[in-house]
């Protein structure tokens, strides 16, 4: 398989010396290509999972393989897309997009390739804008470049449209969908919007929280656009709801019994 | 109002009383000498050209001392980001020193570099080497660490990711802290000057004191104001301004 995650546990001890387990026991195959969501209620460690991929947080034990080699640190095979831009603010956006290129290529190259990589989110107009000069949904776009621009075996994306308005990110999304279908990258989509893991994924890792497992595996078979298949997007939904249902009562019942607690 | 028309109003308003409580003899000539003396005395002392070598002697001092202080600061803020051991040890020194005026260092100073240009300018270093320190220091460690990660995703680490991340991230406490480290060196400037040989605008102001010309000690503190307020607000200001806004920093 691309990528392989094999029994991933994490635990932490926090400040009272209580061992806190974040993720129990997660197997994960994801064939090359695939758009594959992780979709949870917030604190099921699917964010940490992919911090995991990227190389940027330790397994407390067992081991992930991305393209045949073990992660051990981040690298360039991996490209990651955080909830924020995460853009040099002191670098215009095209200097931004040839910051991972700089060592591997001359500069008139890599200046080139992230025009191309610009010109796919559509914002070749904006190339000697400063981030702050951008909105939003336009720094997302650039980050979403600067990260296929080091042609990545995978891209990760760690609720990457989550700060975004209702518009742009429905917009974002078409984009997202055209940018997999025209580069074929194999994509890790970690969300926790059931719409969103719907209207883009082949396939949805549902997690359940506290501790943080795989609790269903969902094939999308729903023909693409689905906006034009608005009743088993629909059935799908309602399906995906009734899984995380308990899930979301079992973290407000624990809130509750925490404040009462407190 | 634009806030110019009003500092304008302002400053007239004030010269005028000044001005009028003189003329009618509201305190004595020799105690507040009137606007009309200062002038004169401003204006024989350029005339002279004595204000004019005052004034370069104090910028040279000024310059050699400032740029040593933010090279030294600079360095030892690096040291004590990176390293936890110098930020324990040198960093609670640094804290310490920081918190006296560095005048007090004169007299050591004067028995090691003797009563010249040395003693003021090591002063002068004093003065703003330890506040660019610890601007250099907090703005390593406050740097967002969402771009650390980010630039290790895309394959940047070690000295690359700190010259070419954390450095430029940190700029706008640079910028902080050469502002601040200006301030600090030209009051520990003028602070050296009135004690020791001049020429100098400190120099001149104890010298002019010591003759009772009253008018030529209210034109030095003048031209101490103004400096220090032009290079302030139209430099120093000015350009932290820029940094913030090209950071998003600005609220």
């Amino acid at each position: 398989m691309f990528i392989e995650i094999q029994h991933i546990n994490k635990i932490y001890t926090d400040k009272d010396n209580n061992a806190n387990t974040v993720l129990e026991d997660i197997n994960l195959e994801i064939p090359k290509g695939q758009f594959v969501s992780i979709l949870g209620p917030s604190g099921c460690g699917k964010s940490t999972l992919l911090s995991m991929i990227a190389g940027l947080t330790s397994a407390s034990s067992g081991g992930i393989i991305v393209d045949g080699k073990n992660v051990q640190k981040p690298g360039k095979d991996r490209g990651m897309v955080f909830q924020e831009a995460a853009l040099f603010p002191w670098m215009t956006v095209t200097e931004n997009v040839v910051f991972p290129l700089r060592k591997e290529m001359n500069k008139k190259q890599a200046i080139e390739r992230a025009r191309h990589f610009l010109q796919m989110v559509q914002l070749s107009n904006y190339a000697g804008h400063y981030p702050h000069e951008l909105s939003g949904g336009m720094q997302q776009r650039v980050s979403i470049a600067r990260s296929l621009a080091m042609d990545p075996a995978v891209l990760l994306m760690d609720e990457p449209f989550g700060a975004l308005d209702e518009q742009t990110r429905s917009r974002l999304h078409g984009q997202l969908e055209k940018i997999w279908i025209d580069t074929q990258k194999t994509i890790v989509f970690v969300t926790h919007s059931i719409q969103e893991s719907i209207k883009l994924s082949d396939r949805i890792v549902v997690m359940g929280t506290r501790p943080g497992t795989v609790i269903a595996d969902i094939e999308v078979d729903i023909p693409r656009p689905r906006d034009e298949h608005k009743q088993q997007v629909a059935a799908l939904e309602e399906r995906i709801m009734g899984l995380l249902k308990g899930e979301i009562d079992k973290v407000i019942n624990e809130e509750l019994a925490y404040e009462a607690r407190s | 109002m634009k806030p110019a028309v009003k500092r304008l109003i302002f400053f007239t308003a004030l010269i005028l009383f000044w001005g009028l409580g003189s003329h009618f003899e509201l305190w004595h000539e020799t105690i507040l000498p009137s606007p009309f003396s200062v002038w004169d005395a401003l204006v024989a002392g350029f005339a002279d050209l004595t204000l004019v070598y005052d004034l370069v002697a104090s910028f040279r001092r000024l310059f050699i001392g400032l740029a040593v202080s933010l090279l030294i600061g600079t360095a030892l803020g690096i040291l004590l980001a990176r390293s936890q051991t110098a930020d324990e040890t040198i960093g609670s020194m640094v804290l310490a020193l920081q918190s006296v005026p560095s005048i007090i260092w004169l007299p050591l100073a004067m028995m090691w570099f003797g009563l010249g240009e040395g003693a003021i300018i090591f002063v002068v270093i004093l003065g703003g080497t330890f506040v660019m320190t610890l601007n250099v220091r907090t703005g390593i460690k406050n740097v967002n660490p969402l771009y650390i990660k980010a630039a290790r995703t895309m394959g940047s680490n070690g000295i690359d990711l700190f010259w070419k991340v954390i450095i430029p991230a940190s700029i706008p406490y640079l910028v902080t802290g050469a502002r601040l480290a200006w301030a600090f060196a030209w009051r520990a400037l003028m602070a050296g000057e009135l004690l020791s040989a001049g020429p100098g605008l400190g120099y001149t102001l104890r010298y002019a004191s010591d003759f009772g010309n009253m008018a030529l000690v209210i034109g030095v503190m003048v031209i101490i104001g103004v400096v220090g307020a032009v290079v302030d607000q139209l430099i120093f200001q000015r350009i932290e301004k820029n940094v913030l806004k090209r950071w998003g920093l600005e609220s």
